[in-house]
């Protein structure tokens, strides 16, 4: 049997902060060994960053509990084994004055832990990152003076630069171009075969018709949670359910082949 | 002035005060800037200000000297933390926190000050410093504080670099918390120190002028950092003998010089921009 890294149990989150309070998650239950790919699919506004919030205890659970490699995720200290790209690169300071290299390296910070400073071996490992992405000529510009899809780029090398064992990405490839889109998966595939978990928020259904192990369909409720096989057998009253309309599995390498 | 640079003491020590204080005023400032906390910077240097009254109310009512510095350390540090509590208080409200802060210590220091009849002469230097206000006490307090300063930044420098630019991945990494308070002590101590110098009300103009005119200028942090340091200096040496010239307080001259440089930034950022776009359309 696997090891199991993520495990939800019973998870819901209501957002308080506002008079309204809106109800994000019910009762969610999930589970990701090691080494597995699942991918999260489900409208926009269904609970998909709030669930990857939670995990990554950017939010404080309210009911359920998230256990990491066994543990309650408060409990959890291996921070620096994950990766993580989140939903907006709009979290950041716009307009900040730092180098693309200089962001890449702040991956590190973690990692490296508390007084001490970055040494040749980080710089190796963040200029592996920077070739990796595509973006070593963009090394030395401001972060603010790049295009979306690059700065989104920066963030995944910042992400990967720990070599992580675990890999969260809240929709990483959104404004990026179809190149560099399916290099980003070729990368994903090899940190796959490198035993690396990886938790994908996506929108692409191609993306998670070839790639992904397992696929998790959220809208507030889990409404579906198995092998990518068996999602694909769905059929499309189901996912017209989950969705509000009909989606149909069209493989990105299947779309490649008819079209060049 | 070189002269009298060597001749008397208390010159010497407000040179040798200023060219700290012009080196981690902007050093810190650069975190501040990035991180918006300006207003941050503004409100400590008032309630610093409410410190020096109660030093010198103090010292007036006791009949012992008490160094108004010290009080105002203490009152900046204690109105640090009093922000960040207020912060997390009125969470959707932050800037609040600064308001309240700020007009607590202008309230306390005007009334304090008074009550110790120290409106007249010490008023003045507390608000837009003195060149001739720095005692040995106070040089070796900046001193420190300098040396806390650098420290901090260089020992923490990936963790606060972190926190400034992306608070959120700094959250899922868990970096400290203490380092935040920290940060906001370090904040206070600095200001405290530049005080003397530059005064109350220009002491958050000496930590942002500087950055926001090297920021125009610089793509990474590293380089902001330093070039923002130069022109603190700069801005500390011209207002400092202009100020010994012309008999006028040097908060005025060091900040107005310090306006001067962002000027020119300004100015030669413009065309650069121009540059920039065309370079855009190339590609
Ligand atoms: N900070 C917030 N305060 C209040 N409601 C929020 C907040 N963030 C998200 N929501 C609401 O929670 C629901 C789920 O949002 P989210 O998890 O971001 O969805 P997704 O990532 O799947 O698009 C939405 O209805 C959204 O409006
Ligand atoms: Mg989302």
């Amino acid at each position: 049997m696997s090891e199991t890294i993520f495990e939800v149990r019973d998870l819901s989150y209501v957002y308080t902060d506002r008079p309204e309070k809106t109800p994000a998650l019910k009762d969610i239950n999930l589970k990701i060994n090691k080494g597995d790919f699942l991918a999260i699919v489900g409208p926009n506004g269904s609970g998909k960053t709030t669930l990857v919030k939670l995990i990554l205890g950017l939010l404080s659970i309210q009911t359920g509990e998230i256990l990491i490699n066994g543990k309650r995720s408060r409990k959890f200290n291996n921070w620096d084994e994950v990766g993580y790209v989140s939903q907006k690169s709009n979290s950041f300071q716009k307009g900040f004055p730092a180098t693309v290299s200089e962001v890449v390296l702040s991956g590190l910070t973690k990692k490296k832990g508390l007084f001490k400073s970055f040494n040749k071996q980080d710089l190796a490992a963040r200029d592996r990152v920077l070739e990796l992405l595509d973006i070593k000529d963009l090394a030395d510009k401001n972060i603010s003076a790049l295009s979306g899809g690059q700065t989104q780029r920066v963030f995944i090398a910042r992400a990967l630069v720990t070599k992580p064992s675990i890999l969260v990405l809240d929709e990483p490839t959104v404004g990026i171009d179809a190149r560099h889109v399916r290099e980003f998966y070729d990368v994903l595939s090899r940190l796959k075969n490198e035993e690396v978990t990886i938790l994908l928020v996506t929108h692409d259904i191609g993306v998670v018709v070839d790639k992904a192990d397992s696929v998790a369909c959220i809208n507030e409720h889990l409404h579906f949670h198995g092998s990518n096989h068996d999602f694909q057998q769905l059929d499309e009253a189901e996912i017209s359910k989950i969705y509000g309309f009909p989606i149909q599995f069209v493989s990105h390498d299947h779309d490649r082949e008819c079209c060049s | 002035m070189i002269e009298a640079f060597l001749t008397f003491d208390f010159i010497r020590y407000s040179v040798l005060s200023g060219l700290i204080v012009g080196i981690i005023a902007p050093l810190i400032g650069a975190f501040i800037v990035i991180r918006r906390l300006s207003l941050i910077a503004d409100a400590l240097s008032h309630v610093t200000l409410g410190g020096i009254a109660f030093g010198v109310w103090l010292s007036s009512i006791f009949a012992v000297t008490i160094n108004p510095l010290v009080t105002g350390i203490v009152f900046s540090v204690i109105g640090a933390l009093g922000i960040e509590r207020l912060r997390t208080v009125y969470s959707n409200y932050k800037e609040l926190a600064i308001p309240i802060i700020m007009s607590a210590g202008i309230a306390m220091g005007i009334v304090l000050l008074s009550m110790a009849d120290g409106i007249n002469n010490n008023l003045f230097a507390y608000l837009f410093g003195s060149i001739s206000a720095v005692g040995k006490t106070d040089f070796y307090l900046i001193a420190i504080i300098a040396v806390i300063v650098c420290l901090f930044i260089f020992i923490l420098y990936k963790e606060l670099f972190l926190l400034s630019f992306d608070e959120e991945y700094a959250n899922v990494m868990k970096a400290p918390k203490w380092i935040q308070i920290a940060f906001i002590i370090v904040v206070a101590l600095v200001i405290s120190a530049s005080m003397r110098i530059v005064g109350i009300l220009l002491v958050s103009a000496l930590m942002t002028l500087p950055v926001a005119s090297a920021m125009r200028v610089t793509s990474s942090f590293k380089q902001l950092m330093f070039v923002s340091v130069i022109f603190g200096e700069i801005a500390v040496i011209l207002g400092l003998v202009a100020s010994y010239y012309l008999s006028i307080s040097p908060g005025g001259t060091i900040v107005l010089v310090s306006l001067l440089i962002l000027l020119a930034t300004v100015l030669k950022k413009s065309n650069h921009k121009q540059r920039g776009e065309l370079d855009d359309q190339s590609v």
